[in-house]
């Protein structure tokens, strides 16, 4: 396949970025995303040019490191997959791909393609846990049966992978998605319920703080995230802050 | 009122919140213009009655207005934060592939309708408050239908009017089910509010809509 | 005992954790207050350690490549925990547990450590439930287990196929909420570029900010080094790509002694090798082994046209296959351990059977569990005769609730579909047992610096089982390592805030900047990736599942060689005072160059088989491992003397006062 790829290039975060053309050629079905754009870089590389900056780590759609809007969505037009697993053949020989950063206000520009998402630890910081302490002496972990349905349905709200997929493609960029997954995690279960009034206010200021939009419900934040984590979540996060609100 | 925007979650609640009350009050306007059509001594009874009770022009009305307010400054307030979440907008943004246009475009159709407002304003209520306050005229409970009729003569705003349905129809589409996830409201009942989202978002526009032509071709012959 | 002293205290097995604790010296709640930990790792290991550290009252750094702690590759881990429990009532017991890890790492683990480790599983699962990890239940409400390779009973917890997700943001939570005390700070995106030594004592580090590039100092009392294992010296490995031994081998180079560096697992189930693009390699839970054969063809020309093309797996009469694993274990058949399902596909593949175009990849075919499952679910459902169809149909829908995901994750990658044609797969680098040598208190042989997680060696021996790395991990970091630091930190409550403007500290930060000039100043020839597809290349031919001392030999001095041309003709673009991923690439090939010899150098003085570790000399006539107790129970522990060449090996005798050594047999 060749293909025409307009990549978005920016020196560092104080630099003016623009889009970069380049043509590759050579790739293969078999090859994912990732490894395409290594083998762009391989060519840079050789020819003294410095290779795309982008995030990526564990490269089986885990970590959450990758990231990229492909021709406008976050990880590309599959569903259900990282930029990491997206594989080529998705594309056809002479496609133009035009590859630019995860944008929003709250993730700032680094380098390139990446973004800061620190955003979000501090997000998870603000109230993400259960205050528990961790040099043991707990209970029995079986001391407390919990239903499988809520002990599932806590399960794959705990599967995101905070890659921020959600917040790129919303047209807001809401962060209400990766922020109600967390809530949701532990509203649904016995052990979080205990501190879940001032978790949800605490984890939704800072969300506010950090300038991500407001959720207008569109629905792609689910539509687009890899590990399909449900709209449920954020009505549920809704639920907890009008609740707390209540309770005061 | 500051209290009730300090977060995005409650700014979301308060949209919620008064869009549903803007859809329960379309449906009641919707019930007595139908009247218009099928009996117009009933249009003009009920029209004498919302226009002259009290509780309907010194409570309900405000509260209307107030909602309306509330409802169209927290929707382009919700617009501008957003805009600014994300300064750097993208060079390619295929919203398309997984949110539904009425979604996205809310800001849009609600503008157009709140532009009809202020025709809709125009045409109605201003009307009404200079013939009632300021003119001073007496009471009178049979000029309801008349003046509605006559004032879908020109083709001009019939034609406005059903555009305006149009996009209130796509705003309904998306709004009136929204409004519910904003209130944390997603359970099995969820696909039926879904369902009836979708129709009422069509047959209340399109009853408006029928309500303004047929008013516009049986024109009242003097 | 010389230099390495295990200090393993004395007493009966089962109660030298508990006496340890209770002797051990600890620092009083004030005086924690007035003491820094740096912990360089966020992974399982790191990540609990550092939250345990702060919740005691310590003062931690934390530092991580990646933007985030909740990327470490920790989170990749995707079968389960091992812990005994004995929920299941099958006999379970911290003994058995014990006793499994002991004869599934061949004999070459230290007692005590994996005694200790057993124990304290328990209290793990406690633990992240507190915590809030989802685990899998039952329809009770109550905790679920399944089996893994290698094992008899029924211990190992999970959260489907993401086990490891789950404990690790369990961890990143802990660290969140001492974040948010104020107890840690978070250096992300940043990078432990040497240690600091001060009079022989390990008292901070030189980190890189790689968003900036710039040289920071930090001091502390102890540092603490959970950076995971060094399997990317293979290049593909199942590992994060930013996966690396900077931090171990930094201190590996300041004194800390390497210990059994070639005690390698491969992992038999990966997603073969698709071409020379491939960047890294993706793990299938070995779970799948419950369910799946292991067959490549019985004739070799039925591989060949499989190779070609011409045939498909499908088309294969049952006769005609060989399920090669059944055949030669019948009593644990393809669920043998994994160093020994790994040779044992290495070995057909070899013999030239493999079925896919790189002629390196055997099937593991669901047909017969798929039938099983359906005839099964037909009865269930009070379906007497249910035609084959249905069957297949019901058979299919029981594989997909137990391993959808993983199947799905098959499909996306190789673009076949695993519920009709046989899976193919082929063994790859997964986990490295060996790492620093560390005494039971999981102190190196630096004082003040502790090893923790994969990047130590001290519990799995020769060969790790299933489920276990996570549970060393946070054993270690949650209930092992806030304590037993405790013991050396109690002697520094007088020390005070360590300063960073010594000469110790200028001297280490003036060869880190030199050594990032020197790698900037290659006169670019080749990428950083050429050097370390090459490396991969030679450790995977040379070092990978089996071993000869001409290979071994012939590894050092390509090596060698290739360090050389590395350090003289390396390309990296960019500056070094800002963002610059080949910059890091390099800092990191370079050291995988180094420890590549040390690795091969251990595997050419270990003259026996024993777990991952297998030399093609040292075999029976079945091709089984030979091990050599006699000569060889010992850990091999590296010191530092330069060049890889030149290191020192000391060894510290395995004394088994429990256990009897026993061939492994799984026939």
């Amino acid at each position: 396949m060749r293909l025409n790829l307009k990549i978005w290039r920016q020196k560092d975060a104080n630099s003016k970025g623009q889009m970069v053309d380049y043509t590759i050629k050579g790739v293969e079905g078999d090859m994912s995303f990732l490894e395409m754009l290594d083998v762009l870089n391989e060519e840079l590389i050789n020819k003294g040019e410095e290779p795309v900056h982008f995030d990526h780590d564990c490269r089986e759609g885990i970590c959450g490191a990758c990231s990229l809007q492909i021709n406008g969505e976050p990880h590309g037009p599959d569903r259900l997959v990282t930029t990491c697993q997206l594989h080529m053949r998705k594309f056809n020989d002479g496609d133009t791909i035009v590859i630019e950063p995860f944008r929003a206000t709250a993730f700032p520009v680094i380098k390139d393609l990446v973004v800061d998402r620190s955003a979000f630890d501090r997000i998870q910081q603000a109230g993400g846990y259960i205050s528990v302490n961790t040099s043991g002496n707990t209970v029995d972990a079986n001391a407390t049966p919990i239903e499988k349905e809520k002990a599932d349905d806590s399960f794959y709200a705990a599967t995101c992978i905070g890659c921020g997929a959600c917040v790129a493609a919303c047209k807001n960029a809401s962060a209400m998605l990766f922020t109600s997954a967390k809530v949701s995690q532990f509203a649904l279960l016995p052990q979080g319920r205990v501190e879940a009034t001032e978790r949800v206010q605490n984890m939704v200021r800072q969300m506010d703080l950090e300038g991500f939009g407001n959720c207008t419900n569109t629905g792609a934040c689910e539509v687009e995230c890899p590990k399909g984590i449900s709209l449920e979540n954020i009505a549920r996060m809704n639920r907890e802050y009008l609740n707390a609100t209540v309770k005061g | 009122m500051s209290g009730l925007v300090k977060s995005s979650i409650a700014r979301k609640v308060v949209m919620a919140l008064s869009g549903l009350f803007l859809v329960f009050f379309l449906a009641q306007h919707f019930t007595i213009n139908i009247t218009s059509v099928l009996a117009p001594d009933t249009f003009n009874e009920w029209s004498h009655f919302m226009g002259y009770n009290g509780v309907v022009q010194f409570i309900l009305q405000p509260i209307l207005i107030a909602g309306v307010i509330v409802h169209f400054v927290m929707g382009i307030g919700l617009e501008i934060r957003n805009n600014k979440a994300r300064a750097v907008k993208y060079k390619k943004y295929n919203g398309g592939a997984n949110a539904s246009w009425m979604s996205r475009n809310m800001i849009i159709t609600g503008l157009v309708v709140l532009a009809f407002l202020g025709l809709h304003f125009y045409d109605f209520w201003i009307h009404e408050m200079d013939y009632k306050y300021i003119a001073g005229n007496a009471e009178d409970p049979t000029r309801y239908y008349a003046e509605t009729v006559e004032k879908f003569e020109p083709f001009w705003r019939t034609v406005i009017y059903v555009i305006s349905f149009v996009l209130l129809a796509l705003h309904l589409w998306h709004g009136f089910a929204s409004s519910f996830q904003s209130m944390g409201v997603n359970n099995k009942y969820s696909p039926a509010i879904q369902t009836f989202t979708k129709i009422y978002a069509i047959v209340i526009p399109l009853g408006f809509i029928f309500i303004a032509l047929y008013h516009h071709f049986n024109p009242i012959t003097h | 005992m010389g230099i390495l002293d295990s200090k393993v205290p004395s007493g009966p097995l089962a109660d030298k954790w508990t006496e340890h604790k209770n002797k051990i010296n600890l620092v009083n709640p004030a005086n924690k207050r007035n003491i820094d930990v740096i912990v360089v790792g966020t992974g399982l290991a790191g990540g609990s350690a550092a939250a345990t550290l702060a919740e005691l009252g310590y003062n931690v750094k934390t530092f991580c490549y990646q933007d985030s702690p909740r990327r470490a590759h920790s989170i990749a881990a995707q079968g389960g925990i091992n812990a005994a429990k004995n929920y299941q009532g099958d006999g379970d017991s911290a003994y058995r547990l014990f006793y499994d890890t002991i004869k599934g790492g061949d004999y070459r683990s230290r007692e005590a450590n994996v005694y200790r480790l057993a124990e304290e599983s328990a209290n793990i699962i406690d633990q992240c439930v507190a915590q809030g990890v989802p685990f899998a239940r039952d329809y009770g409400g109550l905790l679920d287990n399944r089996s893994f390779g290698g094992v008899l009973v029924s211990r190992t917890f999970y959260a489907k196929g993401q086990t490891g997700q789950q404990l690790l943001l369990g961890a990143y939570s802990a660290m969140n909420r001492q974040i948010n005390r104020g107890k840690i700070k978070p250096f992300n995106r940043h990078e432990m570029m040497d240690l600091v030594l001060v009079n022989g004592k390990a008292r901070g580090i030189i980190a890189r900010d790689l968003k900036t590039g710039e040289i920071e100092r930090h001091s502390a009392h102890a540092v603490v080094l959970a950076t995971g294992g060094y399997g990317n010296v293979f290049f593909l490995s199942t590992n994060a790509m930013g996966s690396n031994v900077m931090a171990a081998w930094r201190a590996h180079r300041r004194g800390a002694f390497f210990a059994n560096p070639c005690f390698t697992q491969i992992h038999p189930t990966c997603i073969p090798v698709s071409g020379d693009h491939q960047s890294k390699l993706t793990l299938m839970s070995e779970s799948l082994r419950n369910d799946g054969r292991i067959w490549v063809p019985k004739r070799i020309e039925d591989a060949q046209a499989i190779r070609e093309g011409k045939m498909k797996p499908t088309q294969l009469k049952e006769e005609d296959r060989d399920y090669y694993l059944e055949r030669r274990y019948p009593a644990f058949g393809n669920l043998v351990p994994r160093d020994v399902a790994s040779r044992a596909a290495k070995e057909r593949c070899d013999a030239g059977f493999g079925v896919n175009k790189t002629g390196e990849a055997v099937y593991l075919d669901f047909a017969s569990a798929i039938q099983r499952y359906g005839k099964e679910a037909a009865l269930t459902s009070g379906m007497k005769d249910a035609d084959d169809k249905t069957i297949t149909q019901l058979g299919k829908d029981v594989i997909e609730a137990k391993y959808g995901n993983l199947f799905q994750m098959y499909e996306k990658i190789v673009d076949e579909n695993p519920y009709e044609t046989p899976m193919m797969i082929y063994p790859a680098v997964h986990y490295t047992m060996g790492g620093l040598w560390v005494d039971y208190n999981l102190q190196t042989t630096i004082e003040g610096c502790y090893c923790a997680g994969e990047a130590n060696f001290s519990d799995h021996g020769a060969n790790r089982l299933g489920a276990s790395a996570l549970m060393q991990g946070l054993a270690d970091g949650y209930f092992v390592l806030p304590y037993t630091i405790g013991d050396y930190l109690s002697h520094d409550i007088r020390t005070g805030k360590i300063p960073t403007d010594s000469p110790e500290f200028d001297k280490a930060e003036s060869e880190v900047k030199d050594r990032i000039n020197k790698l900037m100043s290659g006169t670019g020839e080749h990428s950083v990736d050429y050097y370390h597809k090459k490396l991969g290349k030679i450790m995977w031919n040379k070092c990978g599942m089996a071993r000869n001392e001409q290979g071994l030999k012939e590894a050092i001095e390509e090596i060698s060689a290739l360090r050389t041309d590395f350090w003289k003709n390396v390309k990296v673009t960019g500056v070094a005072d800002g963002m610059n991923a080949e910059l890091e690439k390099a800092g990191r090939v370079a050291d995988f160059l180094e420890l590549g010899e040390l690795f091969a150098k251990d595997a050419l003085t270990r003259n026996e088989s024993c777990g991952g570790h297998f030399r093609e000399e040292y075999q029976t006539e079945e091709g089984e491992a030979l091990r050599d107790d006699e000569n060889f129970k010992f850990v091999s522990a590296w010191e530092y003397k330069g060049e890889p060449k030149d290191a020192v090996l000391h060894k510290e005798d395995l004394v088994y006062e429990n256990i009897e050594l026993k061939t492994r047999s799984y026939k």
